[in-house]
């Protein structure tokens, strides 16, 4: 943080702001992820507390005897996101820990290539946490480690009924809160966390075997699934399947934990650090189009807050309101000339009168005031701004196609890149919205009410009152709605009257014009009304962030940088090293002039340029005469003489190391179709 | 049918024995006569074969318990190596003889060691004059220990000069055996499988108390008529009789019919049995489920199986990867050029078919192909520039992993890796269908997501499938 920094008098505090900062929206995706998981593994444990109940419970009954014995086994959807797995196993074995069982063990493929590694693997954990729960039998652990050099199922068997045994004669000392009854034969959970990766012979012989032993040991499986749950079915045989019990569990939809996230991150006025535009953009394309890894976006989320703070020293004001006021007040005039420099305060100051301008231009004093003022003015716009944005996407997001957009972060997207009322996919929703009819109408007025109460802006009050009334005007409308129908329905009393069919056309022709005209107009009024005034509020609180003044403070906007750290690109880095080194080595030499090959650059930088020029299979001869040929130039007009036939040794010692370390490189290999040449194994120059 | 008959034991024991294995009355005299006597040495190992669930293992286990007969029973599938299966031997040997003082844990790497061990604890025996029964169940594991395990164990009553008998049971014939070597050659005993008739006297067997015998096996001729066709295992037939049962019962419990009314019952019950054939059967729902749903009335509809989860969501390149892994698996190298090239030229059709093509790709399976082969097809088939970063490396291998694509080549990873892609036609067709087209100035634009491009106002949505059908060179 320190250097690359001209004043560094607040870069301990911005090193504060920002570690609070982060460890704030931690906690919160944390509190986010457990929110969303909870209905999941609420599911999970109430599955596993009813499958072994029939254990549990010692029933004699007929059907129990003369079932065949399977295990429980929960498939467990979580989707291609591999990367978020990890933290999701974590929890739910904590979950587990907690409510159901201590005996958890997570298994993993790439541990277990065969049915021994698994054993072993297995018995370790379960073993190793039954020491957790009675700590301190030391005698016991010397036991267990005798032990652990075979592993079978009848040792686990064993190891099995003396800690039950044991829990059992403690459970009335500790009286534990939970019930007796789960205490007596805690199931024994075995996750497998990767399905997919798991040879067929190893889990198939696992199940076969633990299917034997499932009225002594209370197994249940659980398969962490990737893809989809006929992975099972094709990777077990029938006779393999027939021995599981399984039950399906869905985790929510990674699209949907990534919007949660969003809503909660960015869409609140609790954080005062907020993304730009096209940073965002680039965050989500990242989920969408590679890893759909919600861990990764907040690992990116976290990559912008430690480079916004490293690289903008007015971020020391990326606080909360009151202490960025105070902060403020002892700005140095160092700092008070980096708010100058800002070019949303400089526009600031030119539509400003001229006198005004001078003293904002001189005055540290007077600067400070007014920044306390602009920095309230953002606060307040944030407020507005998440209300409004979430009332327009209630409207948006009931119209036929989505012209904003599905999501809301969409809407936040377009709304953050420039004035969303300009757009052509605004006018298209409007003109839809004033399509809409009056239930849906009422019940989005009704949201938007609901939305606007629940927010701290101060200023929705009247917005509410506005809303309100428009509500009452429709039930009126409704109201008058149903005397009409009366009205109709007398009416068509009267024409049952009337006998003469032409007549009755006729009537029937007025009833319904004079229906339509009358009736719809009155509502078509009041519904453009309705769109009216939210496309005021939209004009009035959605205007891009970018145009308000001191904006950079909070907003991170560089894109590129963020771009530059998240999208790695090995092959072309890879490719610049080589042909280009100055890029890398930053040597006055090897400043090169384009085409030509330099001498002077690494060997191996000359050996793969000259490499570029050749085709699939490459001469070793003609390269090394090419080789020769280049460095030689170097030493100039003395050596051609000597070059003419016989290579220098020192620079066949030379290629031939070049070459070797281009093949450690994977550039190319040794072929056998041809003896001495060697097979390109990259393609036209990357 | 033969009773069973042997002086050698008493009538009553007998007569249990025969109560308990029904339908397997010659093989069990078949083997009475082998055994012989207790003190009278027999063959020195059988091997006994038969298909799924024909009753081996429950007859053999059945035999040896009601004569009282000394045995040890190992199953091989659970003693995965040849150590702890020999181990898991002595182990028993110690527990089913009467001192159990040698508890302490004597480690037994090879067989050598093994028939030290076996005269040592056989000797501590004071049942030396009984012939030992030595049961290895799932026997064709033992193929896959070392070589001399099964020879050895084939001659064990020789190399220990004790009165021992190896029980050999197995899925399959003896011929799959048979090590190069040459081996004793052990007397071979066919277990043929349960006829319809034999099922359902095995099943009616077993009734619950609350009901009669006859009414019970009215519901198993029933369950045997739907299930036959499909399923010979006695124990899933077991499985599914028991679970479907209650159901059966439901209009005897509420009144509606009395238990002869078996046409009633019938009409009750055959509809349902045949959605458990395509559900609980086939394990797509699980049984526990299946309980829940009748205990609740509900339509089995409203479950849906594990098969119905097809759909997988993947992200929009991995989408495209897998998309150009499938097309490189599946067309010919040389024909890359007219799908992927704009201006491939005129290709005449005759020239562009060989005659000895004709087989489509799709019968021979995937083809593998190279990492830079995919990545060019992939190139072309994204309109909008793509750059080889880390992520897109890395979704190649997250595929991997997820089953959807294999590695062929595994043993050099700089050496141009080789991929195959595994997925079905159906699978690829569900994904490309995903894939939405959209068209800016009359250019075709692939997104997976079209709210995304829809910030820019020149687009016109207009949503095509991906038609991979027309890439594919089997469907030209």
């Amino acid at each position: 943080f320190r250097e690359g920094n001209n004043d560094s008098e607040d870069t301990d505090l911005r090193f504060v702001i920002c570690q609070s900062l982060w460890k704030q929206v931690k906690s919160e995706t944390e509190q986010i992820q457990e929110d969303l998981n909870k209905q999941l593994f609420d599911n999970l444990v109430s599955f596993l507390r009813r499958s072994h109940s029939e254990f549990q419970e010692k029933t004699t009954k007929w059907t129990c005897w003369m079932k065949s014995r399977e295990i429980p086994t929960a498939a467990l959807v979580l989707g291609v996101n591999v990367t978020d797995h990890d933290l999701t196993f974590r929890s739910l074995s904590e979950v587990l820990q907690n409510s159901i069982t201590p005996y958890i063990a997570l298994l993993e493929a790439k541990d277990c290539p065969g049915i021994k590694n698994l054993m072993q693997k297995l018995m370790g954990q379960l073993m190793n946490c039954s020491i957790d729960v009675n700590s301190l039998e030391d005698e016991d652990y010397l036991q267990v480690s005798q032990n652990r050099i075979r592993c079978s199922m009848t040792s686990l068997i064993n190891w099995y009924e003396s800690v039950t045994k044991k829990t059992d004669s403690e459970t009335p000392s500790k009286k534990r809160t939970s019930s007796p009854r789960q205490w007596q034969s805690p199931p024994v959970v075995v996750i497998f966390k990767d399905m997919e990766s798991f040879t067929t012979k190893v889990l198939q012989d696992f199940i076969v075997i633990s299917s034997q032993h499932i009225h002594e040991l209370p197994l249940v499986l659980i398969f962490g699934i990737a893809t989809s749950p006929m992975i099972i079915h094709s990777l077990l045989p029938h006779s393999v399947s027939s021995l599981l019990c399984i039950e399906l569990f869905q985790s929510l939809s990674c699209k949907d934990h990534l919007s949660t996230i969003i809503d909660k991150l960015l869409l609140t006025a609790q954080f005062p650090f907020k993304l730009g535009e096209k940073v965002l953009q680039v965050l989500i394309n990242l989920f969408l189009y590679h890893d759909f890894s919600v861990q990764n976006f907040i690992k990116g989320f976290q990559l912008c807050i430690v480079e916004h703070f490293y690289s903008q020293p007015l971020s020391v004001l990326c606080c909360q309101l009151v202490d960025a006021k105070k902060k403020v007040n002892y700005f140095s005039h160092n700092q008070c000339e980096n708010i100058r420099r800002l070019p949303s305060f400089r526009r600031y100051v030119e539509s400003q009168a001229s006198e005004k301008q001078i003293a904002l231009l001189t005055v540290d004093d007077f600067l400070k005031e007014t920044t306390q003022k602009l920095l309230e003015d953002l606060h307040v716009y944030h407020e507005n701004y998440v209300s409004v944005l979430r009332c327009l996407h209630v409207l948006t997001s009931s119209l036929p196609k989505y012209p904003l957009g599905k999501q809301i972060r969409e809407l936040h997207c377009a709304c953050l890149e420039n004035q969303v009322w300009e757009t052509e996919e605004y006018e298209s929703s409007l003109q839809l919205a004033r399509m809409l009819n009056k239930s849906d109408l009422v019940t989005m007025l009704q949201r938007c009410v609901e939305i606007f109460v629940s927010s701290s802006g101060k200023e929705f009050g009247k917005t509410v009152e506005k809303l309100k009334e428009f509500l009452t005007q429709f039930q009126k409308l409704e109201a008058e709605a149903f005397q009409e129908q009366d009205v109709s329905v007398s009416s068509q009393k009267e024409l049952q009257k009337t006998t003469d069919l032409y007549h009755l056309q006729k009537t029937l022709l007025e009833l319904k014009e004079s229906r339509r005209s009358k009736k719809l107009s009155k509502f078509e009024m009041l519904r453009s009304e309705v769109v009216d005034y939210i496309d005021s509020l939209v004009r009035s609180y959605l205007v891009p962030a970018d145009h308000k003044t001191l904006h950079e403070v909070v907003y991170f906007n560089t894109a590129s940088v963020l771009r530059e750290h998240l999208n790695a690109a090995p092959r072309i880095a890879l490719h610049t090293a080589l042909n280009n080194p100055y890029c890398y080595l930053k040597n006055r030499a090897l400043k090169s002039d384009g085409g030509s090959i330099s001498n002077k650059a690494p060997d191996i930088c000359i050996v793969y340029k000259l490499h570029l020029e050749c085709g699939r299979l490459i001469n070793l001869v003609d390269w090394l005469e090419a080789f020769s040929t280049v460095v030689m130039a170097a030493e100039g007009s003395n050596a051609d003489g000597a070059s003419s036939d016989q290579v220098d040794d020192i620079i066949h010692a030379r290629f031939i190391r070049a070459v070797s370390e281009l093949e450690l490189l994977g550039f190319i290999k040794p072929s056998k179709q041809k003896t001495d040449h060697v097979a390109r194994l990259t393609w036209g120059g990357c | 049918m033969p009773n069973l008959e042997h002086p050698a034991y008493p009538a009553a024991t007998l007569l249990q024995l025969e109560s308990l294995v029904p339908c397997r009355e010659s093989q069990v005299s078949m083997l009475l006569s082998i055994f012989g006597e207790r003190q009278q040495f027999s063959f020195p190992s059988i091997f006994i074969y038969g298909h799924t669930s024909s009753g081996k293992t429950y007859v053999m286990q059945t035999l040896l318990n009601t004569l009282e007969l000394p045995h040890v029973f190992v199953n091989c599938v659970e003693y995965f190596t040849s150590r702890l299966l020999l181990e898991e031997i002595l182990i028993q040997l110690q527990s089913c003889s009467s001192e159990t003082e040698q508890t302490s844990h004597v480690p037994c790497d090879t067989f050598n060691d093994f028939v030290r061990l076996f005269k040592q604890a056989v000797a501590s025996r004071e049942l030396q004059d009984q012939t030992l029964y030595i049961v290895l169940d799932r026997a064709e594991q033992l193929r896959e220990m070392e070589a001399n395990i099964l020879p050895a164990f084939l001659r064990l009553q020789e190399l220990t000069d004790r009165n021992v008998t190896v029980v050999l049971l197995s899925e399959i014939v003896w011929e799959l055996f048979r090590p190069n070597t040459g081996c004793f050659e052990p007397f071979t005993l066919y277990f043929p499988d349960y006829s319809i008739g034999h099922l359902q006297k095995i099943l009616s067997q077993n009734h619950p108390p609350e009901y009669s015998a006859d009414f019970y096996a009215a519901y198993i001729n029933i369950l045997l008529g739907v299930f036959y066709m499909v399923c010979r295992d006695l124990k899933e037939l077991q499985h599914l009789a028991v679970l479907n049962f209650s159901k059966y019962c439901e209009p005897v419990v509420r009144g509606e019919a009395n238990e002869r009314d078996t046409r009633k019952l019938w009409k009750n019950i055959e509809p349902h049995l045949k959605k458990a054939m395509q559900t609980v059967y086939l394990r797509e729902v699980s049984s526990s489920q299946w309980e829940r749903l009748q205990r609740d009335n509900g339509e089995p509809g409203q479950l849906k199986g594990l098969s119905a989860h097809t759909h997988v969501e993947l992200p929009y390149y991995s989408k495209f990867l897998l998309i150009a892994a499938y097309l490189a698996s599946y067309n010919p190298v040389r024909t890359d050029k007219r799908f992927f090239l704009k201006h491939h030229g005129k290709i005449r059709k005759t020239n562009f078919m060989k005659k000895h093509e004709k087989t489509s790709n799709h019968l021979l399976g995937p083809k593998p192909f190279p990492l830079d082969r995919l990545l060019a097809i992939l190139y072309s088939i994204v309109d909008n520039r793509v750059t080889a970063t880390a992520n897109i490396f890395s979704q190649i291998t997250s595929l991997v992993t997820l089953q959807l694509l294999s590695v062929v080549d595994h043993n050099n990873q700089l050496d141009g890796p080789r991929y195959k892609c595994i997925v079905s036609l159906d699978f690829i067709r569900a994904v490309a269908r995903f894939l939405q087209v959209l068209t800016v100035h009359g250019e075709v634009i692939f997104t997976a997501e079209k709210e995304l491009l829809c910030r820019y106002n020149q687009i016109n949505f207009k949503t095509v499938n991906f038609d991979i059908i027309k890439y594919l060179y089997d469907f030209l």
